[in-house]
């Protein structure tokens, strides 16, 4: 086992950066935040091009048979970017929750002529995995409410998990409701006797994991980000004659960033590299904080300018707050630690 | 060499050495057969391989008898690296082996009572005479200096030149006439480090470590080697300081509570995340020098020693102290003894080895790239700056 990353990893993460940097760049995702926030053409590209969609998916499914470290690094990538595409929701959760199936949808998935999204509200957690849902089933027909779905208002299909089953179906209602995260809206999507196809079983809680150690990585990205550009705007900004960079006050405090992100890398990559509860809780209770923390730095070592609406700050602030939310707070994570790591509480 | 390979060597080693038998023997074999540091040279202790294979090493030989990193501490983390990188291939062979099992002990002579984080401004003066030096000065905090037969000490050779530059490196011989130590009581009562005077200690010049004048790099060596020696040693899961605090917290349900539970996770949370970046800095550096990273993990291993030996005197209730008698410790232990103590020793830990805003200056600048302090005394002669 290594925490280190792959060659492979390192060609996957130059591609994906590169087109990022290309087509995707803070300012283009500011441009479209708030008529049509996903860049659906962006996703074909990474999809089509790159072939980011069946990472997951075993290649006699007509996916690439990757594992979850080389998707990590693609998510670490997608998160230095906050590219508004529904990889995480289509490619990472639905796919997980898909995949035991064998479902012939995979097949579509992983080419990216369709995309998914789990009806499980985001902010659900391997611990309380029906949080925000009411659906039920009745004669093959779907009905009740899921709050909070990412991913839903640019899905062709939705997986719905009842009961230990997972059902797919279109036609649902999808309404967006104003999102904290506008880069990755959330919706409350309503069935109304929705006719519904039973797909096979699933682990919601399991599948819920799986997407939380993954998660880690893509905070990582955000984290990152924000490392990197705050130190260039502080070796940038002038103020009393010097860099403010120069000043201690500042160098210690990301300084002090620097070694909370070299600790979230390290949370990642054993997340990927040993999925088990223990360290999934770990990477997530830690690289949750860790891009809130570095996000708000970032927006307070950018003095004035960082509290507008023009620079993209505002943009990872919203994304590593609201994935702190996401599948299970740092608290949640911690409070489960309490039986994985055998620190019991109080009597 | 892969592991199926050092594992044969380490039976074929076995059979040949009786670890029940005279351990100081045992110790010697175990040098002389490369596996004390395999990735050393061969003749030195080492096999030249791959560091990671060092491990499969110490698996190996978990039962036999082991060398006391407590006591040579300095010796292993500091010293050895250095000679290593700056020595003579006569001062390797001198020195190493009885360095490794612990023979003669080894303590830094860096510090001093005017220059401590700005350790270039030291002092201590170093005069050539003929083939030997004489030096004149007094090192502070030397840790261990009570049971050292070597120190690796800097001093100023030339201070016509701006500080940085007119350093030389010394190996020195703690027997010498001249040198005298004097213990300095800590905050837990016993005396770990001391004051070190050196009146006309005369060195001979093969005891020099590098080049006349280039003693600040030699240095750089042994700080870098000293911040991974400090914070970088792999510990297993819920090892190092949270070991004990568990250890508390298992034994007494009754002083429990929710507060203090929500502290204990995240802090078990730090420690695991910090015990996998130590992991992960590790699998970089299987070759090559530590570098600025280092300091990272000396850093994150102070704040986390000093939290959870601060929470664990909180959580135990308890007023009293173990034990407040003077006296001369056998070697540095952050663990031992009760949690007081370690409360208490465990201040020392953003300080010793360069302090936690000095690391953090190191982090911002070497590793960051951010723009230095403005520097005042760069071009100034030593003898010049003001004091
Ligand atoms: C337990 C222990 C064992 C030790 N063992 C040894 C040993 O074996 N050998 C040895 O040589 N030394 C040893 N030391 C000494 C140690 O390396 C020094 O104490 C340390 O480098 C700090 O120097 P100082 O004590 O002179 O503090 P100072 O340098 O005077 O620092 C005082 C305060 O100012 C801060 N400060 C200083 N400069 C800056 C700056 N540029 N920016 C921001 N803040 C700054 C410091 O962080 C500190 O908080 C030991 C120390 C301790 C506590």
């Amino acid at each position: 086992m290594t925490l280190l990353y792959s060659e492979v990893e390192d060609e996957l993460r130059a591609a994906v950066r590169g087109l990022l940097a290309d087509r995707c760049p803070p300012a283009a995702v500011l441009k479209r935040i708030e008529s049509d926030p996903h860049d659906l053409d962006l996703w074909k590209t990474l999809a089509g091009e790159i072939g980011v969609a069946g990472l997951l998916i075993p290649e006699e499914l007509g996916g690439a048979g990757a594992s979850a470290s080389e998707v990590a690094v693609v998510l670490e990538e997608l998160g230095r970017a906050v590219a508004p595409v529904p990889f995480f929701t289509s490619s990472v959760l639905a796919t997980q929750a898909l995949l035991p199936t064998g479902d012939a949808l995979l097949g579509e998935l992983a080419e990216g002529r369709k995309t998914a999204a789990l009806a499980v509200s985001f902010a659900a957690s391997p611990y309380r995995p029906q949080r925000g849902s009411s659906v039920r089933i009745e004669d093959g027909r779907l009905s009740g409410t899921v709050t909070g779905v990412a991913g839903a208002d640019v899905a062709d299909v939705l997986l719905v998990p009842v009961d230990g089953d997972l059902y797919a179906a279109e036609g649902a209602a999808v309404e967006v409701v104003p999102s904290l995260d506008l880069t990755r809206p959330v919706a409350t999507v309503t069935f109304e006797g929705t006719e519904a196809r039973r797909v096979g079983a699933c682990d919601l809680a399991g599948v819920l994991r799986s997407g939380v150690a993954l998660l880690a990585s893509e905070q990582l990205g955000v984290a990152e980000w924000c490392l990197d550009t705050t130190l260039a705007y502080v070796k940038e900004r002038h103020q009393f004659a010097r860099p403010v960079g120069s000043f201690q006050a500042i160098k210690h405090r990301l300084a002090d960033l620097w070694l909370d992100v070299v600790r979230a890398r390290a949370a990642a990559r054993n997340a990927v590299a040993d999925p088990s509860p223990l360290s999934v809780a770990v990477a997530q209770s830690w690289n949750a904080a860790v891009a809130v923390h570095a996000a708000e730095e970032a927006l307070q070592l950018h003095g004035g300018i960082g509290m507008t609406w023009e620079h993209p700050v505002h943009l990872y602030l919203k994304r590593a707050k609201s994935a702190e939310i996401a599948l299970g707070t740092p608290g949640d994570h911690r409070e489960a630690l309490a039986s994985l790591a055998g620190v019991p509480g109080p009597e | 060499m892969n592991e199926a390979e050092i594992k044969e060597r380490v039976a074929a080693f076995l059979a040949e050495h009786d670890p029940s038998g005279d351990r100081l023997e045992f110790l010697r074999a175990r040098f002389d057969a490369g596996l004390a540091w395999v990735w050393f040279p061969e003749g030195l202790g080492g096999l030249g391989v791959a560091r990671e294979l060092q491990q499969v090493v110490e698996r190996e030989l978990a039962g036999t008898p082991q060398i006391n990193t407590g006591v040579q501490g300095i010796g292993l983390g500091m010293a050895a690296p250095t000679i290593l990188a700056f020595g003579t291939e006569e001062q390797k062979r001198r020195f190493l082996r009885p360095l490794w099992t612990g023979e003669e002990i080894w303590c830094q002579l860096f510090s001093e009572p005017g220059a401590g984080s700005d350790l270039a401004t030291l002092a201590t003066r170093a005069v050539r005479d003929s083939d030997e030096w004489v030096v004149d000065g007094q090192k502070v905090w030397t840790s261990g200096a009570h049971h050292s037969r070597w120190g690796i000490l800097v001093t100023r050779t030339d201070p016509d030149v701006p500080k940085h530059r007119g350093m030389t490196y010394f190996v020195c011989d703690m027997h010498a006439p001249g040198v005298e130590v004097r213990p300095l009581r800590q905050i837990t009562g016993e005396a770990e480090f001391n004051e070190v005077f050196l009146t006309g200690v005369r060195l001979s010049d093969d005891l020099r470590l590098g080049e006349v004048g280039d003693g600040w790099r030699v240095a750089q060596t042994t700080l870098m080697n000293e911040r991974v020696a400090i914070g970088g040693a792999p510990v297993r899961r819920g090892g190092g300081m949270v070991g004990p605090v568990l250890d508390a917290w298992h034994a007494h349900p009754e002083l429990r509570t929710h507060d203090l539970h929500q502290r204990l996770l995240a802090l078990w949370v730090e420690a695991e995340v910090t015990r996998l970046s130590g992991a992960r800095l590790r699998e970089q550096l299987v070759a090559g020098q530590p570098g600025p990273e280092g300091s990272g993990m000396k850093l994150s291993f102070a704040k986390l020693n000093q939290a959870l030996s601060g929470f664990e005197v909180e959580f135990e209730r308890d007023l009293g102290y173990d034990d407040w008698t003077f006296r001369r410790s056998e070697d540095v232990d952050f663990y031992g003894r009760g949690p007081g103590y370690r409360y208490l020793r465990a201040k020392g830990n953003s300080i010793e080895g360069g302090t936690s805003e000095i690391l953090r200056n190191i982090i911002a600048e070497r590793v960051l790239g951010l723009p230095s302090e403005p520097r005042v005394d760069k071009d100034v002669p030593w003898k010049d700056l003001p004091r």
